[in-house]
Order: structure tokens, then C-alpha cells, then sequence
């Protein structure tokens, strides 16, 4: 019996492919051969640049010799590009320990006198044990280039000095700056009043929109099944309706409609002898107009959720309740209740949780206004995730609007995190078949 | 006995009364604006509800007039929501999948990353996007859109439609395999067949999504012509002072009839949607 392992393993370390070459694996030595020698001919041309970039952030700005400007250094494009870079880097790791694994198994089996697999039998092989990472590779590479690399360039932002007017590419270069963002959002007067003030409503929102809309879908639910409704389908129907139109079409119209001086409600109320309300221009009463009207689009939602529930509840154990002689009420406040909310409890977090987000609703209409004088940059409506926007896209504050990111994240991923450990399809989830 | 019928009686009255005071604030807003969208005039107020005289000028005007350009508008939507969906449920369809029949190292690290993943608030990374998106020399164009659009869509959809897969009993699956079936052929003849109602599902809330988006898509599209229908509407309405109601309300009603029309016709769908995506996780 030979030593295959040590010199296909030696041999898979020195360069991808040849360790599979020498257990006669030719084809599939040549593909990782190829990925070697594509690699190192992007990685000889970047990586340098990639580390020097993403320590120094670039070292000249754009400046003026003799009468012409002269490009610099871009300090966000080179941190992109670093960020790409090293990602690339961490897929090419990757794929090079799988290399020297698969060396060293296919060496192992041939020290146990087994042929190592053909080309084909290869990528029957994968097809048959390996199919579920044959199918997540598409997906995660979309994941990883457009959702996990844009969140670790903006979580590095909240670490720069990236923000208006003194530190925008290309003119000027952007520097680390530590935590110094979140010391000045948390300590510095005048952005701590804004951001506390912008909390705590976020707060009392998501807590208010969360508990109306529940309430409201848990009581039209149960008007709807009670015995002895009839056209149960079609109010169901009716009353899904809010929830069928898309948000961006409500909320325009609704925001039209509450329109202060030529929106018909007010209009309305003026024909009918009542003044109007400032509906989306006084701070209390935008507040007040953004809940009804979440209440308007978000009701449908809990009523489909609770009707469904409400369906699987067993019809014995009503008619055991029955037998012991419960009335309406003591059968919906000893079994319906209990069930409902057992069922809904994680839903009805990660709704608390989604309406922290919930960018559509303020933004699409109000705004965020009525503006407050003694905030920076917010309106009286702003959430954090409306101010976090306003301060990307209207401010350039970007390295303020990465920390204000990375607080929501913390206080939402906290809630879904605890929320999705207790469920039970977590825990047991083997368990359901 | 027959006070008792009374009681069930004044009950199921107020219980109607309720429930039609209900029904009219849910379809009032709706119908003021399709109704609006027929009104003569320019303003959305009017002292009845029924326009005295219908028009279809406002509808005209959309696809007439320079400057809208609603026509164009609806194709380029039309195009990225078709593409987006196709590419996202595919995407999803995979993932959800995978994670569902396949028990793998990685498995409950990979659905952690997915469900931590989307707690991240959408824009914080919208400037990293665009970035990339201008290296790549992407911006302004459709392209943008749907690789953005399809890529994100697993993140949304995994955990219900894996909520749903995990229903198809697996030993369905085992039979095939003892019938010498590979898991392709498993993949194709036995779970897309019995997941019609997710699909359907999935398929629907993915084309809504990049129909209606409006911050991703003005944030890409710069040209006019290149606009979605959420960008232009939006523009009708937000940016000039004085609007034309009843012209914004006959684009509300374009974008929004199909979609509402779609959703209310496949409400069992969306129950099930909703529920097996609630109790399971």
C-alpha cells in the first residue's frame, strides 16, 4: 500500500488542481488549475491596492496643478472596490481548502484500493450528495454581492468621517475615524436631541400601530365568524381590499385626501359646517393620521391572519365548553383568546418588529414632516429608518446615517432573534412529519 | 327561549351594522379615486361621490400627453417585474429547496444569515448598491433593477415557501428514490407540481414588489424615459404643487386594478400564504 495522502495533500497545498492530476483526476484537476491561474492573475493586480486601500483610504484628493485638476484618489471607490477585492479573496480561500480536502480524501480512498472517481462519476456524485450546495450557490453568490457586501461597506461607513460638506470624494478624502460617529450621535447636543426624540417615537409608533391594527383584525375577524353571519365570503372579501391595493397607491391617495387645504376630507368637513384639521401639518395630529391610516392598510392583514387561525381551532372543544354550560363570552375568553395568541405571538412580534421599518407608511405620507425646528434634518413623523434615509440621500451625512443602521438593526435583530429561538419550529422542526 | 332569540337578534343586527360601517371606510378611499379618475376637472374633491358626468380624458391625457410619459412607463415596469419575478422565484424556489429537504453542515448557520440578513434596514445598503452598480456602469438602466430586484428576492421568501415544502411529506420523496428517481427528477415531477398554490403565491408577491417599488427605482432611473410607473406616479403628485388629482388618480387606477384584481381572485392563496408562513416561522 502506497502513501498517496501526504504527496496528493503536499501537492494540492503547492497548487489547486495538481493534487487531484496526481490521483488521475485530470479534468477536474484542470478546472481548479484554471480558477488557480485566473486568481492569481486578478489577485497579483489587486490585492496589493485592495489592503493599502482599506487601510488608508486613499492618500490625495483631487487637486489643482498648474491651472488643471488632477484625479486623486476617490476614497468610497476604492473602499469599494478593496471590499470586492477581499471578498473574492475569502471565496478563493474557500475554494482552495476544499481543494486540498478533496486531494486528500480521493488519495485516501485509493490508499484503500478504490478507483477515484471519473469527470462524470464526479458530477454524478455531486448531484446526488452534494445537491443541496449545487442548488444554494446561485442564490448565495446574489446574497453575497448584493445584500452582505453593500451591509459591511455601509456598517464600515459608521466608522469614517464620510459625510457633507467636508469630507465628499473627490474633492476632499474620507478617513477612519473610530467610533467617534456614535459618540457624537449619542453625546453631541444637538444630535443626541434629534435622535432620542426620533427613538422614542419610533417607539410609541411601532408600538401603537402594532396593537391597533391587531386589535382591530382580531375584532372583524370575529364579527365575521360568528354563527349566524351571513355572506361570510363576501365581507371577507371587502374588507381585504385595503390590503389588496398596493401601499404606494393608498398611501399617495391618503395622503391627498388628508391634504389640508384641497384634500376632500377637509373640504368635506368644511361643507358640512366644521372646520378642518391640520391633518398632516400639526406635529400631534400627522402622529394621529398616520396610525388611522396604518390602521386602514394594515387591519386586512390581521384579519387574514386571525380568520385563518380561527379555522383551525377543533369545533369539540366548543361543544365540550358547551356541555359544561360556557356562555359566548367564557368560551371566547377560555379558548378562542388563548389560541389566537399562542398562534400569533411570533407573528405579532415580527410585525412590532417590521413597523420600527416601516418606511412606507411615514415616508409615502407624510414625509416625515411637519419638519421640527430643533432637530437636525428630521420631521415630527420620522422614524429612524425615514431619518436614516433623509440623511443618505438629502444630507450626505452618510457615516451618521450608517451608525443610525446599525442601532436599528440592533434593536430589531433583538426582537426577531429572541422571538425566533422560542418558536418551536426552530427547535423541533424535524419533528412536523 | 324567545328572549334569548331577541338578544341573538339586536346581536346580529349590530354585528351587521359594524360590519357595513367597515366595509364602506375599507372600499371608500378605493372608489373616490376610481371615481375621481373619471371626473371632469383637475380637482379630486367633489360634493358627490358619483361624478355627473363621466370622461375618459384623464386616462387619454396619461398616454397623449408630452409631459407624461405613462405608455413607456408601463412597458418598462411590465418588463422588470416579469423578469424579476421568473429570475427571483427561481432563486427562491432553490434556496427554499435546498433548505428543506437537505440536511447539510451549514444548514442552521445558512437560515440564521438569511433571517439576520433582513433585519438590516433595505437602505442602509442602497449607497453600497449604487456604488457597485455605477463601478459596473449599470446605473439607469433595467438591468440594475432586476439583478437587484431577483437577488434580494430570496432573503424575502425563503422562510415561507420552506414553510410550505416542509408540508410535502417526505416520503413521497423516499419512494421515488427507492424507484430509482435522482433527485432532479424528484425535484421536477414531485415538489414543483405540489407547490402550484406557493409558487402562485411567491410568483405574485414578486411581481408586486418591483411593480410598485418606488426608493430603490428612483434611486437607479435617472432618465425619464427610463422611469417605472411608481417613480413617475410619485412625481405626479409630490413634486409639482399644483397637481392634477384626477389625472394622478387614473394612473393610480392603472397600477393598482390589476395587482388588487390578482390578489383579491387568489385570497385563499394569500390565507395560506400567509398562515403556513406565521406558524411555522
Amino acid at each position: 500500500m502506497e502513501n498517496y495522502r501526504s504527496k496528493a495533500t503536499i501537492l494540492s497545498v503547492l497548487s489547486m488542481g495538481l493534487g487531484q492530476i496526481y490521483n488521475r483526476q485530470f479534468m477536474k484537476g484542470i478546472v481548479f488549475l484554471l480558477v488557480e491561474a485566473w486568481s492569481v492573475f486578478y489577485f497579483s493586480g489587486s490585492l496589493g491596492r485592495a489592503l493599502w486601500g482599506i487601510v488608508t483610504l486613499g492618500e490625495e484628493p483631487r487637486r489643482l496643478v498648474r491651472g488643471k485638476w488632477v484625479e486623486g484618489d476617490h476614497s468610497i471607490f476604492i473602499l469599494v472596490q478593496s471590499l470586492i477585492t477581499l471578498l473574492f479573496l475569502v471565496l478563493f480561500i474557500i475554494a482552495y481548502i476544499m481543494n486540498v480536502r478533496d486531494a486528500y480524501k480521493t488519495a485516501q480512498k485509493r490508499e484503500q484500493g478504490q478507483q477515484p472517481n471519473n469527470f462524470k462519476q464526479s458530477v454524478r456524485y455531486m448531484l446526488d450528495y452534494k445537491f443541496a450546495q449545487a442548488f444554494l450557490t446561485l442564490p448565495t453568490i446574489g446574497v453575497l454581492f448584493f445584500t452582505i457586501m453593500p451591509i459591511l461597506f455601509m456598517i464600515m461607513l459608521a466608522f469614517t468621517n464620510y459625510s457633507a460638506p467636508n469630507h465628499i470624494p473627490p474633492a476632499k478624502l474620507v478617513d477612519w475615524v473610530g467610533f467617534q460617529t456614535f459618540k457624537d450621535l449619542l453625546s453631541l447636543k444637538t444630535w443626541s436631541h434629534t435622535f432620542f426624540g426620533v427613538l422614542t417615537w419610533t417607539i410609541i409608533w411601532a408600538v401603537l400601530s402594532t396593537v391597533t391594527t391587531y386589535l382591530g383584525g382580531l375584532l372583524v375577524a370575529l364579527l365575521i365568524n360568528q354563527q349566524g353571519i351571513k355572506f361570510k365570503g363576501m365581507w371577507r372579501t371587502i374588507l381585504v381590499i385595503p390590503y389588496a391595493i398596493p401601499q404606494l397607491i393608498s398611501l399617495l391617495v391618503m395622503r391627498n385626501m388628508f391634504n389640508g387645504q384641497f384634500g376632500p376630507i377637509n373640504q368635506y368637513l368644511g361643507y358640512f359646517g366644521l372646520g378642518g384639521l391640520p391633518w398632516l401639518t400639526d406635529p400631534f395630529w400627522a402622529k394621529v393620521t398616520v396610525i388611522v391610516v396604518n390602521m386602514w392598510v394594515g387591519i386586512p392583514v390581521s384579519m387574514i391572519l386571525i380568520m385563518g387561525i380561527l379555522t383551525t381551532i377543533p369545533k369539540d372543544m366548543y361543544e365540550a365548553a358547551e356541555i359544561d354550560g360556557a356562555n359566548g363570552y367564557q368560551k371566547f375568553r377560555i379558548i378562542t383568546l388563548p389560541m389566537i395568541l399562542f398562534s400569533t405571538a411570533p407573528t405579532l412580534i415580527m410585525q412590532f418588529a417590521g413597523n420600527i421599518n416601516n418606511f412606507n407608511a411615514i415616508y409615502l405620507l407624510t414625509n416625515g414632516n411637519p419638519v421640527v425646528g430643533d432637530y437636525q434634518y428630521a420631521g415630527a413623523t420620522d422614524l429612524l429608518v425615514t431619518w436614516l434615509y433623509k440623511l443618505t440621500l438629502d444630507q450626505n451625512k452618510y457615516n451618521m446615517a450608517s451608525a443610525v443602521g446599525i442601532i436599528i438593526f440592533l434593536i430589531i435583530a433583538s426582537f426577531s432573534i429572541y422571538n425566533y429561538r422560542r418558536t418551536k419550529s426552530f427547535k423541533e422542526e424535524d419533528m412536523i412529519q | 327561549m324567545s328572549g334569548r332569540k331577541a338578544r341573538k337578534g339586536i346581536r346580529l343586527g349590530l354585528s351587521y351594522l359594524v360590519l357595513i360601517i367597515l366595509s364602506i371606510g375599507a372600499i371608500y378611499p378605493a372608489l373616490w379615486v376610481v371615481l375621481g379618475s373619471f371626473r371632469p376637472g383637475k380637482s379630486l374633491y367633489s360634493k358627490t361621490l358619483i361624478p355627473e358626468s363621466f370622461t375618459l380624458e384623464h386616462y387619454r391625457e396619461l398616454f397623449n400627453s408630452q409631459s407624461y410619459m405613462f405608455g413607456q412607463w408601463y412597458l418598462n415596469t411590465l418588463k422588470i417585474a416579469t423578469l424579476s419575478m421568473i429570475i427571483g422565484v427561481f432563486l427562491t424556489l432553490l434556496t427554499s429547496y435546498a433548505v428543506s429537504r437537505f440536511r447539510f453542515r451549514g444548514r442552521k448557520t445558512a437560515l440564521s444569515t438569511v433571517l439576520i440578513l433582513g433585519m438590516f434596514p433595505g437602505f442602509m445598503s442602497m449607497i453600497a448598491i449604487y456604488l457597485l452598480l455605477k463601478e459596473w456602469h449599470l446605473l439607469d438602466t433595467h438591468l440594475a433593477l432586476v439583478i437587484v430586484y431577483a437577488a434580494g428576492a430570496p432573503l424575502g421568501g425563503t422562510f415561507i415557501a420552506k414553510g410550505f415544502l416542509d408540508t410535502i411529506p417526505r416520503t413521497l420523496d423516499e419512494a421515488a428514490k427507492i424507484d430509482g428517481a435522482s433527485n432532479w427528477m424528484i425535484f421536477t415531477r414531485i415538489i414543483l407540481p405540489l407547490s402550484k398554490p406557493m409558487l402562485t403565491y411567491m410568483a405574485l408577491t414578486q411581481f408586486v414588489g418591483p411593480w410598485v417599488d418606488y426608493i430603490f427605482a428612483r434611486l437607479v432611473l435617472r432618465t425619464k424615459e427610463n422611469w417605472t410607473l411608481a417613480v413617475g406616479l410619485y412625481d405626479m403628485v409630490a413634486s409639482n404643487q399644483n397637481t392634477n388629482f384626477t389625472a394622478f388618480s387614473a394612473g393610480a387606477v392603472l397600477i393598482a386594478v390589476p395587482i388588487t384584481i390578482l390578489f383579491v381572485f387568489l385570497q385563499r392563496l394569500l390565507v395560506d400564504g400567509l398562515t403556513s408562513g406565521a406558524s411555522k416561522g
